[in-house]
């Protein structure tokens, strides 16, 4: 089978516990888009390390051109011509743009000569880029073209990107696709990891599915609608959250001219932010990463403290309350760092639920802590939310990213909010547990609270928000009814393309 | 008091010698915090150094012998470290900490037969003419060559971080392992390279101290330059010449504060001999406002599952 690029078969990696991969067969031709579809913890990071010589498999054949191919490290794998585009950027902040490119090549030329490729191949596929520009400054749009870049600079045949437009505007995506595209028509290949599946229907050539490690089938996208190919990610039919529709009520939280700083250094500040919020309303806050969300939500939750008349919350000025007298009000946040922020990774759900359940459900009493309580409170939480754990008393950190995510906002939801606050709910989170939280979501504002959902999943705003703003360099834009926006009106919002020009070529 | 009893001249020529030991401990973290990793076993690794040199030497006769093993007993030490942090994933403030503490012990050990020898000495470098010229020549031709391989690697480590590739993978370890490892570099390798790097430089900061600097041995003689090797890192921002540069304030100043107590001032010799440390601390933290500058992984633990 030499007509194809790549071609693997049998591949199995196992981990202790877990079977990553299990007898993976794939096959991609020159040229060919290829779509890789799975939930969390299908295999499809590992599937996609092996190519690039990051993780060796335990059984199996791996050929390109025909040829045994077996690297050992990514060095390898460059060499054979296999570039990647990282998930979570490998990029380094305090290095300017050519230090970060000549990291990723394998013999990279002087730095003037590598400053001149780079302008080169960024005016070929319409990619502006400045070499000397340090990567801690950049978008995340720029910060993705450095690592296309990176790679294209290699001439690959094969080119990886592990969900490349989870933090694009949508004009952004639309240039980003047709460089993929120009890329394609040259004959380079594409494995393409996403869980946008409407994307991934305009974009791609032919997809593999994968569930629990194993090749569950192989579709076209442009003939299959995105909900069977959803459906075939989870192995059952999909629910669509719902919710009765409710005539807002009073206003419950108002933000005038909010404006506060980043506490770090690459952070983004908040310039005067103007909003209202009701109680029975989803607020969809959409924008693209490092646009002032972690602030937003910082500022919200107290861990930032603002000035007085800035954040009124059912008539108080609670500017300059802490996050326990916020709490104490029924003000409850879910920020997006799971293992950090929302959680601390080493202790118990059981300390977890504590550490913010405390004030309001009662779990501590004159500086005592109430255990038994806190434990059925957790308990609580796993049932309600179906939070798949052995118990309470397993460490947070042991729990997968969906699992966690369902006890995090569980958490919070079930104490009862006036007004919550999450960020990402449903980040990484796969379909059915997506479904879930967002239904939790809709649930707690039919009950009359005010929910304030920050998101860089613009299908995930439309399908619960009732009003939609934009956050763009800290500035919120002016609430607008979800219902009957279009994607190119969500792109303005969010700050259009960011200078980005299209490949013309 | 008589002030006219410094001679100028004498003064700077001998903080120089006084600024080399901080010099070469200095350069020796920074390249090793440059890489992500804290060492703050700095103090146990230069008194290593300075027995394991002043012992060779005794027994070689020759001080340039003396300073080779004391290179190589620092990065034995630090080879420790290295196993310690990079193998065993231990945490790196403990290990360092444990490091000094074993350190002293481990010199004060080796170091008993050896109190009150005088070492042999190291031989100025023959400048010919160029040490006759008035005012210059005493100052910068009258010294040892491990003075002036010093400030050469000084200049090295600033050329090497700031132009070669080499350099540029050390930073970007230093700035992001896991983007390093995801690359395909090899983050413990690289570290350990640069932990063993950092103990000989300790190691020779040392033996400075033991073979020319006083010339003698006496236990714990490092006296605390190590702690000050570390906080000349962080408050020179991880630049080398600003490194330099405070090393030679804090010289300067010990030189000074000899001087005076030499000359009779009328102030308590205890604020004289604190003097150095506190303004070149106050110097630094004037100087250090840009505090991006630090290696964004420094300190963190690496382990590629992660």
């Amino acid at each position: 089978m030499t007509d194809y690029l790549l071609d693997l078969s049998g591949v199995t990696k196992a981990y202790p516990g877990v079977v990553a991969n299990d007898d993976v067969s794939l096959r991609i031709a020159p040229g060919e888009v290829h779509a890789l579809l799975g939930e969390n913890g299908a295999g499809k990071s590992t599937l996609v390390k092996m190519i690039y010589g990051l993780v060796k498999p335990d059984a199996g054949q791996m050929q390109m051109h025909g040829q045994s191919y077996a690297p050992t490290d990514p060095h390898a794998a460059r060499q054979a011509g296999v570039g990647m585009v990282f998930q979570h950027f490998s990029l380094f902040d305090a290095l300017s743009v050519a230090e970060n490119i000549a990291l990723g090549m394998e013999n990279p030329p002087k730095m003037r000569e590598l400053s001149q490729q780079i302008r080169d191949v960024s005016d070929t596929y319409g990619l502006p880029l400045s070499p000397d520009r340090i990567v801690g400054d950049l978008s995340a749009g720029e910060r993705q073209r450095v690592e296309i870049i990176r790679c294209l600079l290699q001439e690959p045949k094969l080119l990886i990107m592990d969900e490349p437009t989870s933090v694009l505007t949508p004009q952004e995506v639309e240039i980003l696709f047709k460089t993929l595209r120009k890329l394609s028509a040259e004959g380079t290949a594409i494995l393409y990891i996403s869980h946008k599946l409407e994307e991934i229907r305009s974009l791609c050539d032919s997809a593999t599915i994968l569930r629990l490690g194993k090749v569950v089938g192989h579709c076209t996208p442009r003939e299959t609608s995105a909900r069977d190919m959803a459906e075939m990610m989870v192995g059952s039919a999909l629910k669509t959250p719902t919710r009765e529709s409710k005539e807002p009520g009073k206003v419950v939280l108002t933000l005038d001219k909010l404006s506060a700083r980043s506490d770090s250094a690459f952070g983004m500040p908040l310039r005067e932010i103007s909003v209202e919020v009701r109680c029975g309303e989803v607020l969809g806050i959409g924008g693209v990463a490092g646009n002032g969300q972690d602030e937003l939500l910082n500022a919200l939750s107290g861990e930032t403290l603002v000035s007085p008349g800035m954040l009124t919350f059912d008539g108080r000025d609670i500017g300059l309350f802490g996050p326990t007298s916020r709490r104490a009000l029924g003000v409850l946040t879910a920020p997006e760092e799971r293992l950090g922020h929302a959680a601390v990774p080493d202790m118990s759900l059981t300390e977890n639920a504590m550490l913010t359940g405390a004030a309001r459900e009662g779990l501590e009493r004159g500086g005592m802590l109430d255990w038994a309580k806190a434990r059925s409170f957790a308990e609580k939480i796993i049932e309600a939310f179906d939070v798949r754990t052995p118990g309470p008393g397993n460490a947070a950190r042991s729990l997968s990213g969906g699992n966690l995510q369902k006890f995090v906002i569980g958490r919070e939801v079930l104490q009862r909010p006036e007004l919550l606050v999450v960020n990402q709910p449903t980040w990484g989170v796969d379909a059915s547990a997506a479904a879930a939280i967002r239904q939790a979501l809709l649930d707690l504002a039919s009950g009359g609270t005010a929910v304030i959902v920050i998101s860089q999943d613009l299908d995930e705003l439309m399908e619960i928000s009732d009003n939609f703003a934009a956050l763009n360099e800290g500035r919120l834009s002016p609430p607008r009814p979800a219902q009957g926006l279009t994607v190119e009106e969500i792109g303005l919002m969010m700050g259009g393309a960011h200078g980005m020009e299209v490949a013309d070529v | 008091m008589d002030l006219s009893a410094i001679n100028p001249l004498l003064f700077v020529a001998g903080f120089l010698v006084a600024a080399t030991p901080l010099i070469f401990a200095a350069i020796g973290e920074l390249v090793v915090e440059k890489s992500g990793v804290l060492n703050l076993g700095v103090e146990g690794m230069m008194i290593t150094g300075a027995i394991c040199g002043f012992a060779t030497a005794v027994e070689t006769g020759s001080p340039l012998l003396g300073f080779a093993a004391a290179a190589v007993g620092g990065a034995a030490l630090s080879l420790l470290f290295a196993f310690l942090t990079q193998v065993t994933l231990a945490n790196q403030v403990a290990s360092g900490l444990s490091l000094t503490l074993f350190g002293l012990g481990l010199s004060a050990l080796i170091g008993q037969s050896y109190v009150g020898i005088k070492p042999p000495r190291l031989g100025d470098i023959d400048f010919g003419p160029l040490a006759d010229i008035p005012v210059i020549g005493p100052i910068l031709f009258t010294h040892d060559i491990i003075l002036y391989l010093g400030i050469a690697l000084v200049a090295g480590v600033w050329a090497v971080l700031k132009f070669t590739r080499a350099g540029l993978i050390l930073r970007a370890v230093g700035e992001s392992h896991d983007a390093a490892h995801a690359l395909g570099y090899k983050v413990k390798r690289i570290r350990t390279a640069a932990i063993l790097f950092g103990g000989a430089c300790a190691g020779l900061g040392g033996a400075y101290i033991s073979l020319i600097r006083v010339p003698q041995w006496t236990e714990g003689m490092t006296a605390g330059i190590g702690w000050i090797a570390l906080a000349l890192v962080v408050f020179a921002s991880w630049k080398p010449w600003r490194a330099l540069l405070g090393a030679y304030l804090f010289g300067g100043i010990t030189q000074l504060q000899l001087n005076l107590q030499g000359a009779g001032v009328a102030i308590p010799v205890e604020y004289l001999a604190m003097s150095p440390y506190i303004i070149t601390i106050i110097v630094l933290v004037v100087l250090s406002a840009d505090k991006s500058a630090a290696p964004a992984s420094l300190g963190r633990t690496f382990h590629a599952s992660n």
